[in-house]
């Protein structure tokens, strides 16, 4: 029998309210999240990759209960998350946590890196201050930074050394999983580089995982084990890495990997661009929510939403063509 | 008339701060073709924008200084224009578009009179000309239905939607020359393909010059024929595009080719670690007596700590800011 995963999800849904008011109803919903499955193993990175507006911050804000889901069930090591009382739910919630993107606004300015870190520890019986300094300075070179870096505050690091700040903060309490939001975009290559390693390094060392969220498809495929392509508020493909990006089967996956500009002049002279915007997730398009996009489409795609189902092995698509098992 | 449209000659700016003088750009000097599309690349903080804003006289000042260097437009130092002469040029010889579409245009105007502006500034026409070319102008962006948003304002607008506003304004003059300041750094990536095929299609057709600022080595590979590589407010390498990501000199230019995880790469899925570029970009208000990269570079030996290096011919149109020039044994194989 297979292990049992880490984090099951499981037609997960959100819609956010639109307009309206305290008495008025909301004059539209927008649907962030619509009918989202996915599981995750002890120890892999599983990334989720898509286009702003695809909901995959959003599924990322859910599995650590910070917003609540309209319908759907999140189980971490086999409990529902949301049916958990608050004092359950505080136990498990350290064992896990959060990267976030902006490395400058998800540090409170006015404490010292020290207390950051160390700030998780606060919730529930704390250690004593001693013991918090020497945890705070173990994790200091954890990420490669030094002990007589504790006292100072953020303004006095660069981006890299912030975002790094930040992984010390998320490892503090010695998560299982990490939820990381985008945690190399806003970072120099030179200095991504860096981080991506430390993640990889860190993730071996304490046997993390990761829910890797990005929009960044090379930063994806080398960190990941398996990837989950979504497109307004649904998976639309998931594979591992090395298939996904040599063997796309969903035209939306195989578009988006036509459109990364590659680093070398002498391939492809300009990146083949789709037409169209992402629809509004208000009022997504009936059927195939790609459907308006895709250079493939026939009649069924616009009647019928394709449900998410293996093609072949370990590789699910969610597409009509080849009698849904996508782009053959 | 000559080929060169552009030309930067020993170009430094300096910002006053509260730690002194810091100099953001260092005698930059590099030259830009009739037709041609140069490539600017480097991290934050390396002055690749503060050049490009020195060419339309864009740095406030003070805090800014430029303390010296030329920037010849068609032979004209931009630096010595009047005032009114340097409004002139701008928005109808050279133009530019920013990275960021939603703070660079007004929220309170509609686009379609943002658009038409430099038409009637420049062009002396009337209200009904200008908003009819704007609207040809929309449409070339492939605005979808374009006369009916001359009225829409920015906010009712996509992210790619905007940057398409963006360039039509900077192009309805028909530039000579087009700035381009990471026109697609803040834009998903099937927009940026988008962006990127609407520049090329437009530069074709009307003949300009594009000077491309972006960290995204991608986008450089695709668009540029040459590239300029800055390193803490230097140049540091130059050369034809193919030259440079075939045949990098530079250990930063090197460096940064290798930190780059790429699609379909060998490294994919396999938990391999990618090369960095060990420390961070010294800050501008430090005073180096060497070479700027000497800290992070792992050929670094004697000579590039206690002397500068200047540019040097590597080959045909490849130059290098570095010693390994002079001392090729002193690189090491393994790094």
């Amino acid at each position: 029998m297979p292990e049992a995963p880490l984090l099951q999800v499981t037609d997960l849904v959100k819609h956010f309210p639109q307009g309206g008011g305290v008495l008025a109803k909301p004059k539209a919903w927008v649907k962030a999240v619509s009918g989202v499955t996915f599981a995750i193993r002890r120890g892999e990175s599983f990334g989720l990759v898509g286009e702003s507006g695809c909901g995959k911050t959003t599924i990322g804000r859910m599995v650590l209960r910070l917003i609540e889901p309209t319908s759907g069930r999140i189980e971490f090591d086999g409990r529902d998350i949301w049916q958990l009382n608050r004092k359950d739910f505080g136990r498990l919630r350290r064992r896990m946590q959060i990267i976030f993107q902006d490395p400058y606004s998800s540090l409170d300015p006015r404490m010292t890196v020290e207390q950051i870190i160390t700030e998780p520890l606060l919730a529930g019986r704390p250690p004593p201050r001693a013991e918090r300094r020497r945890i705070a300075e173990e994790l200091l070179g954890k990420v490669g930074l030094r002990g007589a870096d504790l006292d100072k505050y953020p303004h006095e690091f660069s981006g890299g050394q912030r975002q790094r700040i930040g992984i010390a903060r998320a490892l503090c309490v010695r998560p299982e999983l990490i939820v990381a939001d985008e945690p190399v975009s806003a970072l120099d290559v030179s200095i991504q580089a860096q981080v991506i390693n430390l993640l990889q390094d860190l993730q071996r060392e304490f046997g993390l995982s990761y829910v890797f969220i990005s929009h960044d498809l090379s930063v994806v495929e080398h960190l990941c084990n398996r990837v989950a392509v979504m497109y307004l508020g649904s998976i639309v493909e998931l594979a591992s890495t090395g298939v996904f990006s040599r063997k796309p089967r969903h035209p939306y996956t195989e578009a988006l990997l036509a459109a990364v500009p590659f680093p070398d002049p002498h391939r492809n002279a300009a990146p083949f661009a789709m037409e169209g915007d992402v629809p509004s997730p208000i009022n997504p398009p009936p059927g195939c929510p790609f459907h308006p996009r895709c250079r493939y489409a026939f009649e069924l795609c616009r009647v019928e939403t394709p449900a998410l189902i293996p093609a072949v092995d370990d590789h699910s698509v969610a597409c009509w063509l080849n009698k849904g098992r996508g782009i053959e | 008339m000559s080929d060169c449209l552009l030309a930067i000659e020993d170009l430094s700016v300096s910002f006053g701060t509260p730690e002194g003088s810091a100099r953001a750009v260092d005698r930059v000097s590099f030259a830009l073709n009739r037709g041609e599309t140069l490539g600017v690349v480097g991290e934050s903080g390396c002055g690749k924008s503060v050049t490009s804003l020195s060419i339309l006289g864009l740095i406030p000042s003070p805090p800014g200084a430029t303390d010296s260097g030329r920037i010849l437009f068609e032979g004209r130092n931009l630096l010595e224009l009047k005032p009114e002469d340097l409004r002139r040029i701008r928005g109808r010889d050279i133009s530019m578009i920013f990275q960021e579409p939603m703070t660079s245009l007004n929220p309170v105007l509609p686009i379609g009179r943002q658009v038409a502006e430099p038409l009637m500034v420049h062009r002396g026409l009337s209200n009904a000309q200008a908003r009819a070319q704007t609207a040809e102008w929309l449409e070339r962006v492939k605005i979808p239905a374009a006369r009916r948003r001359l009225d829409d304002y920015p906010h009712q607008m996509s992210g790619g939607m905007r940057q398409r506003v963006m360039i039509a304004m900077a192009m309805v003059c028909r530039p000579k020359l087009l700035i381009a300041d990471e026109p697609t750094t803040a834009l998903d990536v099937t927009i940026q393909a988008q962006i990127l095929s609407l520049m090329v299609g437009l530069k074709e057709e009307t003949g300009m010059s594009l000077l491309l600022i972006t960290h995204n080595l991608g986008v450089v590979a695709q668009m540029a024929s040459r590239v300029v590589v800055m390193y803490a407010g230097q140049v540091v390498e130059e050369a034809p595009v193919a030259g440079l990501f075939d045949r990098p000199f530079h250990p930063y230019t090197q460096g940064l080719l290798r930190s780059m995880p790429r699609l379909g790469g060998r490294s994919a899925g396999q938990a391999q670690r990618l090369t960095e570029i060990p420390g961070i970009v010294p800050a501008i208000t430090e005073t180096l007596i060497g070479c700027k990269f000497t800290a992070r570079c792992p050929h670094a030996f004697d000579r590039c700590r206690e002397k500068a290096p200047d540019l040097f011919r590597i080959r045909q149109g490849q130059q290098a800011r570095c010693w390994l020039k002079e001392s090729p044994e002193r690189r090491r194989a393994d790094a």
